[in-house]
């Protein structure tokens, strides 16, 4: 068995309408930041995960996100597996 | 008829739900623990309460799913079981995907702590029949992520098939943005599964059953389902 580290990083899917960005956004443009837009808040999530091979644990990590880490409703998620050496 | 309100580390509003059941109401009514893995045979209709299970970590309601209890709870729903997801609850229900959608954050930013009115939308339920369509209720609602999201078809169906009960409105019954306190799509406060067993709303009827309160619009609710088994 391997040890892999797993990064997942969540936002809203494209579409729906990120408030808390969109408030972020506003607040930058009040302090002259005028050039920065299109700002989407998530979430990050890190894990260690044990599993033979690269792909066993991208497929468990990848599962998990489906089933509680993110919500595929409303919910992206980009998964990263590193290998502990 | 027997009540059960599931009782989550967080939960806040299940003893208001006990007490507008069992004193306002009058039916009789247990709680049923969270780590329980059974449901006693005598309950008709499980409440999923307010508050913020697991402390909303993660998002709301999607550690509730589970918990113990909520594997019995699905079992007693898809058998036909009346189920009921009040705000936190409702958010449960959508996490378990036992309801359609999901509550994503008030448009707002801000935490919704008031009064509204709803206009009863669909009668013809379990959760609705005291009710004449149109009616309007004053209930309070007290949620952050109450913003009822679900994909056009999805929508669609829940309109086409009546399973929209609740809607935001004025104190005339108007539906509009003006009146929409979350910015839910459709002005959806309010929706049941297409067996209409299973109801999840965002307002509190269960804060409002108590004519010391100054109104007592949603003890109608419970009054109804009271009625289904009477």
């Amino acid at each position: 068995m391997k040890q892999f580290t797993g990064k997942i990083e969540i936002t809203l899917r494209k579409g729906i309408l990120d408030v808390q960005g969109k408030a972020v956004e506003n607040a930058l443009h009040s302090i002259e930041f005028e050039m920065i837009s299109s700002v989407r808040i998530g979430r990050y999530v890190e894990l260690s995960v044990e599993a033979e091979n690269y792909d066993t644990a991208m497929d468990l990590v990848s599962e998990a996100c489906k089933k509680l880490i993110a919500n595929p409703i409303i919910e992206d998620f980009v998964i990263v597996i590193e290998e502990i050496n | 008829m027997k009540f059960g309100v599931v009782v989550f580390p967080g939960s806040n509003c299940d003893h208001d739900a006990f007490y507008a059941i069992g004193t306002n109401a009058g039916a009789n009514v247990q709680y049923l623990w969270h780590k329980d893995s059974t449901i006693p045979s005598d309950i008709d209709c499980i409440i999923l309460p307010g508050g913020f299970s697991y402390g909303d970590y993660l998002r709301c309601g999607s550690i509730a799913k589970y918990s113990p209890i909520m594997r019995e709870v699905i079992n007693f729903a898809s058998k036909g079981g009346y189920l009921m997801g009040i705000c936190n609850g409702f958010q449960i229900l959508t996490e378990s995907g036992l309801l359609p959608g999901a509550l994503l954050r008030n448009t707002s930013l801000n935490f919704a702590c008031k009064d509204v009115f709803l206009r009863i939308e669909n009668n013809d339920t379990f959760y609705t029949n005291n009710f004449s369509r149109s009616d309007l209720i004053r209930i309070p609602i007290a949620h952050g992520e109450g913003n009822y999201f679900a994909e056009p078809e999805t929508i669609k169906e829940l309109e086409d098939n009546d399973q929209v009960i609740f809607r935001y409105c004025s104190p005339e019954g108007i539906i509009s943005d003006e009146y929409n306190p979350n910015g839910s799509i459709n002005n959806i406060a309010g929706i049941v599964n297409k067996n209409k067993n299973i109801l999840g709303l965002m307002p509190h009827p269960e804060r409002y059953s108590d004519e010391l309160l100054g109104c007592n619009d949603g003890i109608a609710i419970f009054l109804s389902l009271i009625r289904r088994f009477n």
